[in-house]
């Protein structure tokens, strides 16, 4: 049972749960409001790696031979791994708001750490990709050293690479530490069927970023991958 | 009447004292108040970095600064006056203070993340000072590829970070205000009765979510290249630095509509309650600022004519480029038509609305000058385009700023400041910016370049004339500071409305209450009911 | 021109000039008619309707639709004047005439360098003939710059990488600015210089007093040798490379299967950067360049290789084709944490 009916009582309003803030009028009004923000949220992240999106589109248009062979020297199978991965964390959070929604306070908890930890493990792939990349000289800069006729162009491919693999690592980051408070607080039994706002929302976030994956997958690791 | 006027013994701001109070708030007034001294602050610092450049050119030798230290001077003036002043001004301190009162609210739907927004606006102007100390930045505060990535040797890394991190502020603010006017609204006030203020701000609210995104994205394609040697613009590798400019427009041309839209939010506030009547036009008006929002996003190419374009992509961004222009002409003559059989008075924010017609009229209009593409070829990057974002932007922009401070002070600090003399600042900054800045079309038509540190002598007049411009608009803008923080112990009492003006904000006391409300309101009537029963009771004439 | 001693309008010097102005002259005169009419109103409206007592207030006028379609419709109506004029102003002026006299232009850090194709190559000056049409191919070597005539009213940018160009027609002989008009660091006000308008007669006797090093095409003629492109590039055909004779403005099919037209830009690249548009059927053998050749003899090159299609002219170049990077750039990109 969570802690709200004690603290409803100890307040003196009996009407309203211990979440809501004190400028809604209601809890309703508090979810609704939380929900339409973190929508607004998710689209200014589409619009920020947009941005990325459309210099990767205007290059592969103009460099495709270039695109083509510098996406062919990476190796598919970390990228597979942590797609099935991501999908999987993304599956173990959707139990988790189920869990929460129905107030089960130990399954939530088990949930979200199993989201946690399948977050670590793609960033763990993840240091391992470009630990390796800078073994084969792949990072563009100074370190870079290719024998291809496309070398430079290349160096656009990579620059996008990491621009935008590191950009999302920065998110998925990100969304562990923010799963890492929620799994903390319905430790703590601040969420019930009545308030589960904040398992919702980081849910969405997370959702998300693993969306945002399953774009840059084929569009680093697949070019050309047919011949 | 006026004797027995007595501030309310408890408000926001002295409600709780200290520090701490004050810096972990979530209270949207005193979060409103931080940021009108941080944006007055760089206020202040661009106008010396305006100072510099205008002094340098009253003669045609570069010979007050070193051709690099000038370079920093226009770079800079433009960098804090962009993104730490004009983008916060209106939303961050009139905005963030009086929407929640205007629907019936309590506070924004996110306190905690307005805060956060001025914290982050606090942090990205902590990197812009790092980069002034560490000896400034001279890429124009446009950044233009490859100069800003590989030929600058100057801290091009902290003033983008700066600009950056400001830049989610400005994102967190507009996310906060979307949520609020969708889902807090009081009952009864529909989305047709809300003032013509909030709508102003819901327009600029989604250009802040949608554009700002982007710059902040390239601005990090540009650090990626300086700091680690990435190439995305890099024509030694293949990169397209016209790329850059594409992105950084997308952002930066509905940048100005975020500008631009809340002061015209403040003038329909302002021209109905002087003239006592209601908007002429309202759900024109209101559609206007969404069809300004969305239109300001389709027209980004009109500042790459000569950057290399196709001819048919400049000849589309042309024709979309006018499309843009409608919309704030149909909101002029609206504005024109209110004061058509109202009742007008002048007081100061009426003297900041007249003066933002006639300084918009100009802006507006020369705009169509650089929409025109035979015309554009000839004035891009002289002096003329210059002179018409400053009609905009300052003359637009600020007077609509200012006039929304003169107006809503008292409900602000319960207080009214000195008429005298800020009538004297609105006429001395009317007249000082049009000296300083209409000189400048015709130095433009005749060639000058912009960001010249030094010219032929044929420019010396009329530069001079700009210059002398500067020194009345200057004096002009520093008026405000004496006579505001004069009211703010010895002004008059001012009373819940002074103005007799409509609108629930001016319901409440002044200044406010934390909560603003006791109890919700409900709302039954129109926006913009004068009736002469509450206009007598105004204390003001 | 000017007035009070104030100048008001620069010289007008080209075919383009009086037509530009007329155009601005005619905007001018809508917006002073907008901005007189909306200011009278405002300013008659606010002596006649000013408030004389304490309880007065506005009449109820909510608004008025014929009126608002009427001033939504009429400014619509003159931007599309102001539109039509100003693209097909524009449309003239980015489209050279066949036989425009060729000039390049190089911008870099910070002075134009100028070439004839007779040999002739100035530094902030530029010598052209009266009344006859003058294209400029222009490139830059570092960083973006912008060629601005005034007196022709008309600009293009430096763009490294690509070549952009832009065309006039001096009509009055006579010294006029030239200015970089797009910022590029230190001594951006001091890239400038003079465009020098001259009789035909006396333009064709500054030639003469020509180039040392010969004509462009002469000059290309020769790094062509120098650089072994004729090893590979045979008549014939049947070389390493595509024979090089009769290919300007032709369409050419590429080993992706694109096709491209040939032209400065696409010679350009091929040279800079020679694996990115390889033509159909050959092998991608041809060493890149990039580095080994400055954008002074590119120009030289691509001459050369012009003057080998005879009957061939040039398009513009296509606005849309990727960068080539700038030969023996003078800028390199700075290792991790070189610069800040």
């Amino acid at each position: 049972m969570s802690n709200a009916v004690a603290h409803a009582e100890a307040h003196g309003h009996a009407e309203h749960h211990t979440a809501l803030q004190h400028h809604f009028e209601t809890m309703q009004q508090q979810k609704e409001a939380s929900t339409l923000g973190m929508w607004v949220f998710l689209l200014t992240e589409v619009l920020f790696f947009g941005g990325l999106f459309m210099a990767y589109l205007l290059y592969r248009t103009w460099y495709f031979e270039a695109f083509a062979e510098a996406s062919r020297t990476i190796a598919i199978a970390p990228g597979a791994i942590n797609t099935a991965v991501l999908i999987g964390s993304s599956l173990t959070m959707a139990l988790g708001v189920r869990a929460a929604q129905t107030n089960q306070r130990t399954a939530t908890v088990r949930w979200l750490i199993a989201t946690i930890f399948l977050g670590l493990v793609f960033l763990g792939v993840k240091v391992y990709e470009y630990a390796d990349k800078f073994e084969h000289h792949h990072v563009p800069g100074a370190n870079f050293i290719s024998e291809s006729p496309w070398a430079a162009q290349e160096q656009i491919f990579f620059s996008l690479y990491f621009t935008m693999t590191g950009l999302h690592a920065l998110h998925m980051i990100v969304g562990v530490a923010i799963m890492s408070v929620i799994t903390w607080m319905a430790a703590k039994g601040r969420f019930d069927e009545h308030y589960y706002t904040p398992v919702e929302m980081a849910g969405l976030y997370w959702h998300f970023v693993d969306l945002v994956w399953i774009y840059l997958f084929p569009l680093l690791y697949l070019v050309e991958r047919h011949n | 009447m006026l004797d027995t006027l007595k501030l309310p013994e408890r408000h926001y701001l002295n409600n709780g004292h200290g520090l701490k109070s004050w810096l972990l708030t979530k209270d949207h007034k005193r979060i409103a108040i931080m940021y009108l001294i941080s944006i007055s602050a760089m206020f202040l610092l661009g106008g010396l970095f305006a100072a510099a450049v205008r002094v340098e050119l009253m003669t045609p030798e570069g010979d007050l600064f070193l051709a690099d230290n000038y370079n920093k001077m226009f770079t800079m003036h433009g960098v804090v006056m962009v993104f730490f002043f004009l983008i916060p001004s209106t939303p961050a301190v009139l905005g963030n203070f009086l929407i929640p009162p205007m629907i019936g609210a309590k506070d924004l739907a996110f306190p905690r993340i307005n805060l956060l927004s001025l914290y982050i606006f606090w942090v990205g102007a902590a990197f812009f000072f790092y980069a002034l100390f560490a000896g400034g930045v001279d890429t124009g505060w446009t950044f233009y590829t490859p100069f800003s990535s590989f030929a600058s040797n100057t801290n091009v890394v902290p003033t983008a970070l700066g600009a950056f991190i400001s830049g989610f502020s400005s994102i967190l603010t507009g996310l906060n205000f979307i949520v609020t006017i969708h889902r807090m609204r009081a009952p009864g006030l529909t989305w047709f009765r809300l003032p013509l203020f909030v709508w102003a701000h819901y327009a600029t609210s989604l250009i802040q979510v949608l554009g700002t995104p982007v710059v902040a994205i390239t601005i990090i394609m540009v650090f990626v290249e300086r700091a680690f040697g990435f190439g995305i613009f890099d024509p030694t590798r293949g990169g397209d630095p016209v790329l850059f400019q594409h992105l950084f427009w997308f952002y930066s041309h509905p940048a100005v509509y975020i500008m631009i839209l809340p002061a015209m939010g403040v003038i329909s506030e302002v021209v109905s309650t002087f003239s006592r009547k209601t908007i002429f036009g309202y759900s024109f008006v209101a559609f206007s600022s969404l069809a300004i929002a969305v239109f300001g996003f389709i027209v980004w190419a009109h500042h790459m004519f000569v950057a290399g374009i196709s001819t048919y992509s400049a000849m589309v961004f042309s024709f979309l480029s006018f499309s843009v222009a409608i919309p704030s002409a149909v909101k002029t003559f609206n504005w024109a038509a209110t004061l058509y059989k109202g009742a007008i008075s002048f007081e100061t924010p009426m003297l900041y609305a007249y003066g933002f017609f006639g300084l918009f009229l100009i802006g507006g209009l020369t705009g169509l000058f650089l929409a025109t593409l035979g015309v554009d070829v000839h004035v891009h990057d002289t002096y003329f385009v210059v002179a018409h974002f400053h009609y905009i932007m300052v003359g637009g922009a600020i007077m609509g700023y200012l006039g929304g401070l003169h107006f809503w002070w008292p409900k602000l600090v319960g207080r009214m400041y000195s008429e005298f003399l800020s009538r004297i600042s609105a006429i001395l900054v009317f007249v000082g910016f049009n000296l300083t800045f209409f000189p400048q079309f015709i130095l433009g038509y005749m060639g000058m370049p912009r960001r010249y540190h030094a010219y032929p002598d044929e420019f010396q007049v009329l530069n001079i004339m700009s210059s002398a411009g500067a020194g009345v608009l200057g004096i002009g803008y520093l008026l405000p500071v004496i006579y505001f923080l004069w009211s703010l112990k010895y002004g008059e009492v001012a009373g819940p409305n002074p103005w007799g003006a409509s609108g629930l904000e001016w319901q409440i006391p002044s200044p406010p209450p934390t909560e603003n409300f006791k109890e919700q309101p409900v709302v039954h009537g129109e926006p913009y009911e004068y009736t002469p029963h509450v206009a007598r009771e105004a204390n003001l004439v | 021109m000017g007035s009070f001693g104030i100048p008001l309008f620069p010289e007008q010097a080209s075919t383009f000039a009086r037509d530009i102005d007329a155009l601005y002259l005619f905007i001018l005169a809508v917006s002073a008619f907008f901005a007189l009419a909306v200011s009278v109103a405002v300013v008659v409206f606010g002596i006649v309707y000013r408030r004389r007592h304490a309880g007065e207030v506005g009449a109820r006028i909510e608004g008025n639709l014929p009126l608002e379609l009427l001033w939504s419709i009429i400014p619509t109506m003159i931007s599309m004047v102001m539109f039509g004029w100003g693209a097909s102003s524009y449309f003239h002026m980015r489209t050279p005439p066949a036989e425009a006299l060729q000039i390049y232009a190089v911008g870099k850090q910070w002075m134009w360098k100028f070439q004839h194709l007779e040999g002739q190559r100035e530094i902030n000056e530029l010598h052209v003939p009266v009344n006859r049409p003058v294209k400029v191919t222009i490139t830059s070597e570092d960083v973006l710059h912008s060629l601005f005539f005034p007196s022709f009213r008309t600009k293009m940018d430096a763009i490294p990488g690509r070549y952009t160009q832009l065309w006039f027609e001096a009509t009055k002989v006579g010294e006029y600015h030239i200015f970089c008009t797009e910022y590029c660091g230190t001594n951006h006000s001091g890239m400038i210089g003079k465009v020098v308008v001259m009789e035909p007669s006396e333009y064709q006797a500054w030639l003469a007093g020509g180039g040392v090093e010969g004509t462009l095409v002469e000059r290309g003629g020769r790094l062509f040798q120098d650089l072994a492109c004729n090893t590979c590039h045979l008549d014939t055909g049947k070389g390493r490379g595509p024979s090089l004779n009769d290919i300007v403005g032709k369409t050419v099919e590429l080993a992706d299967g694109t096709t491209t037209v040939v032209d400065e830009g696409y010679l350009r690249e091929s040279i800079i950067n020679s694996q990115a548009k390889i033509v159909r059927g050959y092998q991608p053998l041809m060493p890149a360049f990039q580095g080994l050749v400055s954008e002074d003899n590119l120009v030289a090159l691509v001459e050369y290789v012009k003057s080998l299609s005879p009957t061939a002219t040039t398009a513009a170049p296509a606005a849309a084709t990727p960068p080539a990077a700038p030969a023996a750039a003078s800028t390199n990109p700075p290792g991790a944490g070189e610069k800040n």
